[in-house]
């Protein structure tokens, strides 16, 4: 079903060219649309017979489950369904009890229902639904169990590049590309010129995240923490824009909680390595309440230390999923109802939503470098009272 | 549920990922450009103050020229008044003076003239006197030539004392 993904975005701009060129009388066109869709559909619908069916499958039959489609992958799905598909391949690294492995994604031939059995160092690995499992012993086939999970494997550590961990070295190395390019405009101890070229673009964006971060930290303190929150405020804006590009297989990074966890945990060390006395003393004895409230006041504070970093990390995971899954939504209109028509209001509330998507790709990189700096401001405050 | 379930392989490759570009572009972009950006910023200010003070100063100067310009404009107004008044002073003395000099001359002279008119009039008092004796002596000469002209000017002085 992941290969649907793509496949929509294209279709639809046939769909929109087609509307345009008002050829919606060809019968043929409206015909073929939905079959080549079906076909995907009633993919599961097959499998339902043999295995129990899951709401997630029900979900499948309905024509599209948006929430599959931002998920992780094992490889990139640029268009096609099934074994036509074209992805790219990556690499599936796994730490399994006998050491490491790693073959290609495209061992798996597109199957992500566990059915097709790779051998590699003597394992015999499967993938259902974007999860390799590793056959038991002696097991040829793969068994589920009546909550349709896998019944005869286990699941060795994943370490694979996936599509997520793909789009964080493509982001990576833009970030590094760019920059390193910028950065030779400049040069330590010495005052900069006029920026040109990139660097007239990337400028404003650095002071605008070094001033709001000076506001936040403190004058003397916040040169310490430019390196992170600068490189956490375009890798966030690079990662959100990079997942917006139409047909590149739908990337979601930032909208990955694996990603936004490791980022807002980040910010948590940053804060605590740097904590200083006057941040415990306002948590553990806080000021200015009278001392009966402490037992309760304590623990809140306490508990809000950990749960502003959860919230940097569901905020940003939440806004950017959302957006995928909107955009995914309103396409699906189009297949759920199975006829072309529906791309006339659909396509256009897509684009709505993408252009928005711009907005947020930089408002939700704005915000958590912002809550970061903020965070750590508070605990590098000193006494000033 | 799936979708929010951290997975280890994205953690493990993000975190690798994030902390190498983190030291790269410390290295290569945020230090060269914060350290620009700022020492560029402080030039700017610098370079602000700097305007801001010379024109403070400028300001000052012009202020303190136009105060000398006034002083000098005050200064020459009151030479021209004293170089007046002086000249003023000058002439009136000089009237005065030629006034005094010139009454004094004037009285002199008349001084003078009345003494020397004086002397005139004393000689010629001695002058008539002495002619009118001359005079006298050849009219009495005359008149007292013959008896009867004698004779005649006694009975003259005669009827005059009668007549007294």
């Amino acid at each position: 079903m992941k290969i649907l993904g793509m496949k929509f975005s294209l279709k639809i701009i046939f769909v929109a060219v087609t509307l345009g060129l008002g050829l919606n009388s060809n019968a043929q066109n409206i015909e073929d649309l939905p079959l080549e869709l079906l076909r995907g559909v009633m993919q599961p619908v097959e499998e339902a017979e043999e295995h129990y069916e899951s709401a997630e499958h029900a979900e499948e039959k309905a024509g599209i489950d948006p929430v599959h489609h931002v998920l992780d992958a094992h490889d990139v799905h640029l268009w096609g369904a099934g074994e036509s598909s074209f992805s790219i391949p990556l690499p599936i690294i796994l730490w399994t009890e006998n050491g490491l492995v790693t073959f290609m994604s495209s061992k798996f031939h597109h199957d992500d229902s566990g059915h097709h059995i790779v051998e590699a160092n003597g394992m015999n690995f499967v993938k259902s639904h974007g999860k390799i499992y590793q056959l038991n012993e002696g097991e040829h086939a793969v068994a589920f169990d009546a909550e349709h999970h896998v019944a005869n494997a286990v699941k060795p550590v994943d370490l694979s590049i996936t599509k997520n961990v793909f789009a964080i070295f493509c982001v990576a190395i833009i970030m590094f590309l760019i920059f390193r390019s910028v950065g030779k405009q400049y040069k330590v101890g010495e005052a900069a010129g006029a920026p040109r070229g990139l660097a007239g673009f990337m400028e404003p964006l650095v002071v605008f995240v070094r001033d709001f971060s000076k506001e936040n930290i403190g004058e003397g303190k916040y040169l310490k923490f430019m390196p992170y929150l600068l490189t956490v405020f375009f890798f966030i804006l690079f990662g959100n824009l990079f997942g917006l590009i139409p047909f590149l297989g739908g990337i979601n990074m930032t909208g990955s909680i694996s990603i936004t966890l490791l980022l807002a945990l980040f910010t948590l060390i940053i804060q605590m390595v740097n904590s200083k006395g006057p941040y415990w003393k306002h948590i553990l004895m806080p000021p200015g309440v009278p001392v009966a409230l402490w037992p309760i006041l304590v623990p809140i504070e306490l508990i809000g230390v950990l749960v502003k970093p959860a919230a940097l990390m569901i905020r940003l995971f939440a806004n950017i999923t959302a957006g995928h899954i909107i955009i995914l939504s309103l396409i699906g209109i189009i297949f759920i109802n199975q006829n072309m028509a529906w791309a006339g209001l659909s396509v256009p509330m897509a684009l709505f939503i993408s252009v928005l998507e711009l907005l947020v790709a930089f408002l939700q990189a704005y915000i958590f470098t912002m809550l970061s700096a903020m965070f750590i401001g508070s605990a590098v405050e000193e006494a000033h009272h | 549920m799936e979708l929010i379930t951290p997975a280890i392989g994205q953690i493990f490759w993000g975190g690798l990922v994030f902390l190498i570009l983190l030291f790269l572009l410390k290295k290569f972009a945020w230090k060269p450009m914060l350290s620009a950006v700022n020492q560029r910023e402080e030039s700017i200010q610098e370079s602000i103050d700097l305007a801001e003070k010379t024109k403070a100063e400028m300001e000052a100067l012009k202020l303190q020229n136009e105060d000398l310009l006034k002083e000098a404009r005050i200064e020459r107004d009151k030479m021209i008044k004293d170089a007046t008044a002086t000249s003023k002073k000058l002439i009136e003395d000089a009237r005065v003076e030629g006034q005094t000099q010139q009454t004094k001359i004037v009285e002199e002279a008349q001084k003078i003239i009345r003494s020397e008119k004086a002397a005139a009039i004393a000689e010629l008092k001695t002058q008539v006197a002495s002619l009118s004796l001359e005079i006298a002596e050849k009219v009495i000469k005359g008149e007292l030539a013959s008896d009867d002209k004698q004779k005649a000017l006694a009975e003259q002085i005669a009827n005059d004392i009668s007549l007294n």
